[in-house]
């Protein structure tokens, strides 16, 4: 390393272009904003100006977005747990989601085979319920196998290794899951209960499904349970302060590997209710189904804050209106053919303009730049 | 206090009290019988049943279940050392493989009872056949029998003095390995003054019973002849001068080797090798943003997007077409319009780090591909039906040696020569070295001096350049481009083919790619076990060899150096109460 070797011609070859390199950032960045800016006030000024989409249309996008922010807010729970205590993206959090939905799957078959699912409503419930709770153990138990054979041994290693390995994790899962179970795409069982509306009086103007009650109201709850564990429990005071500080939590008797080890079992867990609930409003998986709500899911824990509980709900409900309202309201009035192809670019636009901009995310700290 | 609990031991302890063989028999034997299980209802031993090895002998699909048995015993003989008598360490040995072909006896059993097919695709008559010599059902004893014999003798193989162990496993890898290229071996063969020969030792698929037995013979006469430490040993006994002599003409070899490569190869064989320079070239270009400046780009499949439509729509005589250039006159405007985009997309990264930067290129790959698919773009890029009827860079008659893929294989390799070149002499310049000094620790490199925004730049610039360079060929080897060829899994092989071959390592990417891209392609019959090999190589490698097959200097000293450095872990270990 030697730039010091010649201290003067490095500043005086350096001092011109750096500033001017440090002006065209700046004018890079700011046309960057003016840009999204821009698509966004006019792109929505436009569109509500049409007058092209009824309210009941955007009641529905809304609601929609609700639901779906519900599914990446407890996938991104996962990866916010992890990171907050292994400062690791966890590559494959997404396979364990899709193989948290296919254990709901054929949890779900066996119990349609028993009617349990279409009997009442109380039953369907009963049902769904013991799918997410399937789900969320498989999902466990398949990450707890992943984190003892492919990151445990890494723990010291560069993060860099760690990363790699987890996206070998991440292929080996999808390709594990084809290998088992093919390669076609599985209709999920229908509950029939779930497609009906909400009579009910005063929701009724919100045009929701039995489906949406079901999804946002779980999700919810489930949150809530987990937010009341990590802040209540001796468990989740451990997990608290191993992400805080490893070797002082160490020396405060804690056992890491424990913490660590409970910390992955609960994202999974999450991740995996989080399929069974993907499967039931979607109706369709296959082997590479946890891919992009995976990604889309660290989006939103990088939005809320990754390393931040609340921060990953929040940041999955954004996501999720975003990514529903959004190609509508955004790009339609701007003429754009078929805005509905460019829902994932807007997410992964809104991941970069986060990173950029606001690195800490809507309630976390700086992790990016400093710790990372 | 929370949680005050003696962690269990991790490693698992090697048996030292003469009682423990059976637990340890007991476990090993476990393990193999679940990765046996795996392999079966993976579909793998299925799918590969029908490929024999050894013509009327053995099939692949049985090759992996033997291999299962033997890991079996051998693991339990390992395990057990030296201290276990002969008899034990055999006993353990077959208890080991007795449990693991047990649990497929267990499987075959509950699949005549229970319908296994509804959830498991390939739990069907056709695997219990392949577990039980065509029986069926009934013979569900045949695994297990077949594992205890295996695993005894994968014991007393153990057992046996080293020179005779280790001729045994060569030759017995030997055969393996013959076996899988037997036909890359046979059909050039064919067409020579050989064929007769190639009829003796070769069947259709795999080898026959002769040709295994000498493969079996060459293996064991002569992998002991020359290992590998022996010639290393050897090489190191040269002094510099003697080794300079040496080195220049296995060069020569080697070169002439690569040179002449294409040349007996079928035109299937010659789309692999082509395509495997492709991937050395841009292995060697990411090797400059990742591999020196430490900048982890899984965004790569961006940049060849871009030199890949640049030159589909600069050259195309078809529909999108806009210029009907040559190949040569467009390969130069889709390199700089790549590394255009390099600076574009790398100007709002530049403060990031570490997995965050990943993530984000991740998400400019995503975009790019949604968007070249769209219908947005679709009256310039033709959505998803793509670019097509993209000339070959020389125009020459079919019956050529330049016809086809071979002039891309050249052209390939003359670009990742020069990449490698310029990468070699790089990393000893300045900029190399402010790459490198970024990449250990951003912040002393900033206070020494280094401008981080130029440094950082100029990588992202040099790796579009070369990612659109590659995107530029890619495009006329196959001679159309498609929203559905710029997939993630680009960025992914060239990022894994520079950590498998050794980050900063120029041969390391030449054999990442080898191994990641080429032996996947050629082995067409398991491709549909290709991403699950893939995944298994890349964990295996970080947890065992996360500096990569041939690392460079610093590489291997940056991997052990981490290593040692102080664990929070250990701390628990200390304090815990004894």
């Amino acid at each position: 390393m030697t730039p010091m070797q010649t201290p003067t011609t490095w500043a005086e070859r350096t001092g011109l272009t750096e500033r001017l390199l440090d002006i065209g950032i700046a004018v890079f960045l700011w046309a960057f904003r003016i840009i999204v800016l821009f698509v966004v006030v006019v792109g929505s000024l436009l569109t509500l100006a049409r007058g092209r989409y009824s309210i009941e249309v955007w009641i529905d996008l809304i609601v929609g977005g609700l639901s779906l922010g519900a599914i990446y807010a407890l996938i991104a729970l996962g990866y916010t747990m992890v990171y907050g205590i292994l400062r690791m993206i966890n590559f494959a959090h997404g396979e364990i989601f899709m193989v948290g939905a296919f254990a709901g799957f054929f949890t779900g078959v066996y119990l349609a085979g028993t009617g349990l699912l279409t009997a009442s409503p109380l039953s369907a419930v009963v049902g769904i319920a013991i799918m997410i709770l399937m789900a969320m153990a498989v999902a466990a138990l398949v990450a707890l196998i992943a984190e003892r054979i492919a990151y445990r041994p890494l723990r010291n290693a560069p993060r860099l290794v760690l990363l790699i390995s987890a996206i070998g994790v991440s292929f080996f899962l999808q390709y594990t899951v084809r290998g088992l179970f093919g390669p076609g795409i599985y209709a999920y069982p229908s509950v029939p209960f779930l497609a009906e509306p909400v009579d009910l009086p005063l929701l009724s103007i919100l045009r929701l499904k039995w489906l949406d009650v079901l999804v946002i109201g779980s999700a919810i709850g489930m949150m809530l349970a987990l937010y009341l564990f990590v802040m209540r429990s001796r468990a989740g005071t451990a997990i608290r302060a191993v992400s805080e500080d490893k070797a002082t939590a160490a020396l405060m008797g804690i056992d890491v590997n424990r913490a660590i080890v409970t910390t992955f079992a609960i994202g999974a867990a999450m991740a995996g209710a989080a399929g069974v609930l993907y499967g039931l409003m979607f109706r369709q998986i296959f082997f590479f189904s946890g891919f992009v709500p995976g990604i889309k899911a660290f989006t939103a824990a990088v939005l809320g804050g990754i390393g931040n509980i609340p921060g990953a709900m929040v940041g999955g409900f954004l996501l999720g209106e975003l990514e529903s309202v959004g190609p509508t309201l955004f790009l339609d009035g701007l003429g754009v053919p078929s805005p509905n192809q460019l829902k994932d670019v807007i997410a992964f636009t809104i991941l970069v303009l986060v990173l950029i901009f606001r690195p800490q995310g809507i309630m976390g700290e700086r992790l990016s730049r400093s710790r990372a | 206090m929370t949680a005050v609990t003696a962690p269990p031991p991790t490693v698992a302890p090697i048996a030292s009290a003469r009682d423990l063989w059976l637990s340890v028999a007991i476990r090993t034997g476990l393990i193999a019988g679940a990765t046996a299980l795996y392999l079966c209802l993976t579909g793998i031993v299925p799918t590969f049943d029908s490929r024999p090895l050894i013509r009327d002998v053995i099939t692949l699909g049985q090759v992996a279940l033997v291999v299962a048995f033997m890991a079996a015993g051998l693991g339990t003989a390992i395990r057990l050392g030296t201290q276990a008598s002969p008899g034990r360490t055999v006993l353990g040995g077959t208890v080991a493989g007795l449990i693991a072909g047990a649990m497929l006896s267990a499987l075959v059993l509950l699949g005549s009872v229970v319908d296994l097919r509804a959830m498991f695709l390939h739990a069907s008559p056709a695997l219990w056949n392949v577990l039980t010599f065509e029986m069926g059902t009934s013979g569900f004893w045949v695994p297990a029998a077949v594992g205890a014999v295996l695993g005894g003798l994968a014991a007393a193989i153990w057992l046996l003095p080293g020179a005779l162990r280790m001729s045994l496993l060569a030759g017995l890898a030997m055969v393996l390995v013959m076996g899988l290229f037997a036909g890359l071996l046979r059909a050039p063969m064919l067409s020579g003054p050989l064929s007769g020969l190639a009829r003796q030792l070769f069947a259709a698929e795999g080898l026959q019973p002769i040709g295994a037995l000498l493969s079996f013979a060459a293996g064991a006469i002569l992998v002991p002849l020359f290992r590998p430490s022996r010639i290393r040993a050897r090489a190191q006994r040269l002094s510099r001068e003697q080794r300079r002599v040496t080195a220049v003409p296995l060069g020569g070899v080697l070169l002439l080797l690569v040179l002449l490569l294409p040349l007996g190869l079928g035109p299937f064989v010659a789309q692999v090798v082509a395509l495997i320079a492709l991937y050395v070239l841009m292995g060697l270009g990411l090797n400059i943003t990742l591999g020196l400046a430490g900048l982890l780009d899984l965004g790569f499949v961006a940049f060849f997007a871009v030199g890949a439509y640049t030159v589909g729509l600069l050259t195309s005589t078809g529909e999108y077409g806009i210029a009907q250039w040559s190949f040569w006159a467009a390969v130069p405007v889709a390199v700089v319009i790549a590394m255009l985009f390099g600076v574009v997309l790398g100007l709002p990264l530049l403060g990031m780090r570490g997995d965050y930067l990943a993530i984000a290129t991740l998400g400019f790959g995503e975009i790019i591909r949604i968007l070249a698919g769209s219908d947005l773009l679709k009256p310039w890029l033709g959505g998803p039906r793509g670019i097509t009827n993209i000339p070959k860079p020389l125009d020459v008659g079919p019956d050529s040696f330049l016809a086809g893929p071979n002039q891309i294989y050249y052209i390939a390799l003359a670009c990742a020569a020069v990449i490698a070149f310029v990468a070699w002499r790089l990393r000893a310049s300045r900029l190399g070295r402010a790459w490198i000094a970024i990449r250990e620790d951003e912040d002393v490199a900033e206070a020494l001096g280094v401008n981080l925004v130029q440094t950082k730049i100029l990588a992202y610039m040099l790796g579009a350049a070369f990612a659109g360079l590659g995107g530029a060929i890619f495009a006329s080897l196959y001679g159309s481009v498609f929203p559905s060829s710029i997939q993630l899994l680009v960025s992914i092989n060239v990022v894994a083919i520079i950590i498998v071959g050794g980050m900063g390592s120029i041969p390391g990417v030449v054999v990442g790619a080898i191994v990641l891209i080429g032996l996947p392609e050629l082995f067409r019959e398991f491709s549909e076990y290709r991403f699950l090999f893939y995944g298994a190589v890349l964990i295996l490698m970080m947890r065992f060899r996360p500096e990569g097959l041939i690392p460079s200097r610093i590489g291997r000293q940056e991997m052990h150096h981490d290593a040692a450095e102080d664990d929070p872990l250990t701390a628990t270990a200390a304090v815990e109460p004894s």
